[in-house]
């Protein structure tokens, strides 16, 4: 491959996406949200739903996900972002409605919702944060926390004995009828971004074919949470996580 | 009907837009009647049995945030479980209606009928600094006309309103009178109506967020002292309560929901027998007929409220009393409704100079 193969306007990062808003970062150096919310924005823009999409934000480092992506939004509580985005689904149908929500929010204090909304095939896109650990608190264990990671609550490492074993939770939500797409991926490498770009825009278009719920995992760092550098967090992240929380599509139909 | 299915009736009826519960007794016939209905077919209404009490809020929250008319209804041990959602609501300066039929606790209790919701209903309930309109029905009527005008004073001013019956008045028949349908409210209108709400940017030249975060304490204060200015607005104008009997009374009963109307049964013995007891009704029991109640401690010698619990709102009558005359609670628990004669006995009791002629 030749630089002229590669020097093409679609590869070109010459802007800030159009609807990613002007805003100071709260995130820390390194972290992925900054990326998936990029990405978030350029599908949103390049699908033409800025005007009829509704975004639901979590507790969690992603509370302020409002501040930073120029569509309509609603802050839920925690955990209830799948129900809140139920709710706003039904009852606007002409709307494309997606929750954006962390491990603790979807996998530990929002597990009902989840698999409820998942289960009965909610025309809504859930971005699923996946880094392994509660980052806004502080770094404490969350249900996806690999075993023998160390977090402030697990500070000699996460043991099967006194905190059970990490939750697979996007294995769960593939297993029920009402998801039409459930797919784990990561933003390390910019291959891996595209990938989860490609992802995140089929998950909107199967919202806005009303084929059932999408989720898009995104198996992401927490360079502060975990206590390392953003280059080091990455990779820990492909030696670590991707073994238990391996890349690809779990269900596509 | 059965005060329940009025309820769903009234809600079809007033145009609203979803509705989302949770089974639990004494008020599925909620969830029954809508279901059965079907106004998904006709009005567009949308109905959801959710999971959980907990996600059910959570859907009228959604919900409220795009400006729809929404309504969630449970009992006593399921409104504990939406209290968080219902702060979430209140904080977010949403419109939405909550209904608890009430029944008795605390932990699982009784299927029975109960107000020992009151301190929860009209004290806050969930965490932080916010009032809900409470209206108290009192008849299968009342029950059907709360739906409306829950609705019409949450989009009034902008902030959740519950309907809190007691179990008596959502199983008990009566004939009522069901309002006249009226047009659920189209996009347009909600979009005029409600410029706060998401509805997707379409054109708008700025996002709309729907949040109750504010981690700048300046302005987090600047929030509260807003809800408090439309809750003192609210008091101010919404008040609301029946009075009987009350011109010549030389005792006051206070009572509300089901137990106004045993109570008004005694006082209409009572007077039979020449002993002269009003009775005043709150039906706004947030915000509180305070002013009302102070105004005739002034004419009488005594007040006894009946509540079917430990005794919640005499908190509120003694408030409005102030001192003046002697304030005594009689309740029955746990499921247990008092009969007119136990109302009287209770009042002899405390007031030993009433005799019976």
């Amino acid at each position: 491959m030749k630089p002229q193969d590669i020097i093409k306007p679609e590869n070109k990062v010459i802007a800030r996406p159009r609807l990613l808003l002007d805003a100071h970062t709260h995130y820390c150096p390194g972290c992925s949200h900054g990326v998936v919310h990029k990405l978030i924005a350029e599908v949103i823009d390049e699908l033409g739903i800025e005007d009829n999409t509704i975004g639901v934000a979590p507790v969690g480092c992603a509370v302020f996900a409002y501040n930073y992506i120029d569509i309509d939004w609603v802050e839920a509580a925690h955990g209830r972002a799948p129900a809140v985005a139920t709710a706003i689904s039904r009852l606007n149908p002409g709307n494309v409605v997606f929750t954006y929500q962390g491990d603790g929010d979807l996998a530990a204090i929002g597990t009902a919702e989840t698999i409820h909304a998942a289960n009965r095939g909610e025309n809504i896109v859930i971005v699923f944060i996946n880094n392994a650990i509660y980052g806004m608190t502080g770094g404490q264990m969350a249900p996806t926390t690999l075993i023998g990671q160390k977090t402030a609550t697990t500070p000699y490492g996460r043991r099967v004995d006194l905190n059970g074993y990490p939750i697979k939770i996007s294995d769960i939500l593939a297993g029920l009828d009402g998801t039409c797409y459930v797919t784990r991926q990561a933003v390390h490498t910019p291959a891996a971004v595209r990938k989860t770009k490609a992802a995140l825009k089929k998950a909107f278009q199967n919202a806005m074919a009303k084929k059932g719920t999408s989720v898009v995992e995104v198996v992401s760092t927490c360079n502060s949470g975990w206590k390392l550098s953003p280059a080091d967090s990455n990779k820990w992240m492909v030696e670590h996580m991707t073994e238990k929380y391996p890349l690809g599509d779990l269900k596509n139909v | 009907m059965k005060g329940n299915e009025a309820i769903a009736h009234a809600a079809i009826r007033y145009g609203v837009d979803g509705y989302f519960g949770y089974p639990i007794t004494p008020q599925s016939e909620v969830l029954e009647t809508l279901e059965a209905e079907m106004p998904w077919e006709t009005t567009g209404m949308v109905v959801l049995q959710a999971e959980s009490e907990v996600a059910a809020i959570n859907m009228v929250y959604g919900g409220a945030s795009t400006g729809k008319a929404v309504m969630t209804s449970s009992s006593s041990p399921g409104v504990s479980l939406k209290q968080e959602g219902i702060s979430y609501i209140a904080a977010s300066e949403l419109p939405a209606l909550i209904v608890n039929v009430m029944r008795g606790g605390p932990g699982l209790g009784t299927i029975q009928p109960s107000q020992a919701d009151y301190f929860q209903a009209t004290k806050g309930g969930g965490h932080g600094d916010y009032h809900l309109i409470v209206l108290s029905p009192a008849t299968v009527q009342e029950m059907a006309d709360f739906v409306g005008l829950g609705l019409d004073l949450a989009f009034k001013y902008r902030t959740p309103a519950m309907i809190l019956a007691d179990g008596v008045v959502g199983q008990m028949m009566e004939k009522v009178v069901l309002p006249p349908f009226r047009p659920r409210r189209t996009d347009e209108e909600i979009a005029l109506q409600c410029p706060w709400a998401l509805t997707g940017k379409h054109g708008r030249d700025h996002h709309n967020v729907i949040t109750s975060l504010e981690m700048d304490s300046v302005k987090m204060e600047h929030n509260n002292i807003r809800f408090q200015q439309t809750y003192k607005t609210i008091e101010e104008n919404e008040v609301r309560y029946e009075e009987k009997f009350t011109e010549d009374a030389d005792y006051l009963i206070v009572a509300f929901g089901s137990v106004a109307r045993i109570c008004l049964k005694a006082i209409e013995e009572a007077r039979e027998k020449g002993i002269k007891i009003g009775l005043l009704r709150p039906i706004t029991l947030w915000p509180f007929p305070f002013k009302e109640i102070a105004r005739l401690s002034h004419r009488v010698k005594g007040i006894l409220t009946v509540e079917l619990n430990a005794g919640q709102m005499i908190e509120d009558v003694r408030l409005a009393d102030e001192g003046h005359v002697p304030v005594y609670h009689f309740g029955r628990m746990g499921g247990m409704i008092p009969n007119p004669s136990e109302v009287i006995d209770a009042l002899q009791s405390h007031f030993p100079e009433i005799t019976i002629k």
